[in-house]
């Protein structure tokens, strides 16, 4: 596994999470995708449900009502409508 | 000449006065701090989704783009949102958004274009219902925090409003807040979408692969950049207001200041006088037994 994933989460109120980590599960609109570091790029809606990140064999769990996730070659990015960590 | 006593309550009530616009500096100040807060917070998801929208704006043109991003072809309806505060006693704050307004409005109208008017806060809608009074077509108050559901009601009613083809382009007044001296007001134009400001992400060769498709995804998202937008310029309204109404309130406790020296300089030349005057009235009445 090529390094580490650019994670950012953000809300329209503010950036809830910036760093990097391992890997993301995210509720897309067409089923649950995960992404590891050196994803192709990749652009999805988000319906409601659990967003799991892992770094460090930690796992954190938001949870995030509608939104966009967008994967980049520089990271994968999320524009939740509303994020709440659990 | 004032006497004495008038005097002393016109000194009595400027001091009275440099307290409260004390206190309204200082709540300014603690206030303005919040507000640059939340102005910083909000920035990173209007920034991504704006390079966002760049990116697949970049893949989607000609027929299929969606209306909200090429508009309708047309220019002859204009709807204007302009976005003051709520509240005044802040110097020119309101009033320099507004006269931007009252410029763009005469301008299109000159034009021969349909101008119609959303305003929010207060202050925009008491000072431009008397001339554009039948023009307004909703106001909406900025409330004492700005809330991402304000933002989300007036780009409901933007999007009806264009989705039913009753106007062309949208566009949005507002003050950008550039430092805590220099708020300059601004207008952004939202409908077509400008995306020219932000850069597409390289991808380095690769495709953009889309779930459900581009279109589906620009659809959805065209709207919530509506309310972003207006939400992103709630905000910086909100920082600017405070940090004028500092600047206006520091300048009237300075004015206050002033006042107060000067007059009690002359309420106590006045005594210093009647005094004197008293002196002689006395001496002169001994001297002359």
């Amino acid at each position: 596994m090529a390094g580490k994933l650019q994670f950012s989460l953000v809300s329209p109120e503010r950036e809830l999470f910036s760093g990097e980590v391992d890997q993301v599960d995210a509720p897309g609109s067409e089923g649950d995708f995960g992404v590891l570091p050196g994803h192709a790029p990749f652009m999805t809606a988000l319906r409601e449900g659990q967003l799991r990140l892992y770094r460090n064999g930690q796992v954190t769990t938001f949870e995030v009502r509608g939104g966009f996730a967008d994967v980049t070659p520089a990271g994968l990015t999320v524009l939740a409508e509303s994020a709440v960590e659990v | 000449m004032a006497s004495l006593k008038e005097m002393r309550n016109r000194i009595g009530s400027v001091k009275a006065t440099q307290k409260i616009t004390k206190a309204m500096q200082m709540v300014a100040a603690a206030k303005l701090r919040r507000a640059q807060d939340n102005a910083q917070n909000a920035r990173p998801y209007a920034d991504r989704m704006a390079s966002v929208i760049a990116n697949l704006a970049a893949g989607v043109s000609g027929d299929g783009a969606p209306k909200l991003l090429v508009g309708t072809g047309s220019e002859a309806r204009q709807l204007v949102i302009v976005a003051t505060s709520d509240r005044g006693l802040a110097g020119g704050f309101n009033s320099s958004i507004v006269r931007m307004a009252r410029e763009r409005i005469n301008r299109l109208l000159s034009e021969g274009r349909d101008v119609r008017l959303i305003t929010i806060g207060k202050k925009a809608r008491e000072q431009l219902r008397r001339q554009y009074g039948d023009r307004i077509v909703e106001s909406y108050d900025a409330g004492g925090n700005p809330s991402l559901a304000t933002a989300q009601d007036v780009a409901a009613r933007v999007a009806a409003l264009f989705d039913a083809g009753e106007i062309d382009v949208v566009s949005l007044l507002f003050s950008r807040f550039k430092s805590v001296v220099v708020q300059t007001p601004t207008f952004v134009q939202l409908i077509p979408a400008q995306v020219a400001g932000a850069e597409p992400v390289d991808l380095k060769g690769a495709g953009y692969e889309y779930e459900p498709d581009a279109e589906g995804i620009l659809e959805t998202l065209l709207p919530r950049n509506l309310t972003v937008q207006v939400f992103s310029a709630m905000l910086e309204n909100q920082a600017g207001f405070y940090a004028a109404q500092m600047a206006a309130m520091d300048n009237a406790t300075r004015n206050a200041g002033d006042m107060i020296a000067s007059l009690t300089l002359q309420y106590n030349r006045s005594r210093q006088a009647q005094i004197t005057k008293e002196l002689i009235e006395i001496i002169s009445g001994a001297e002359a037994l």
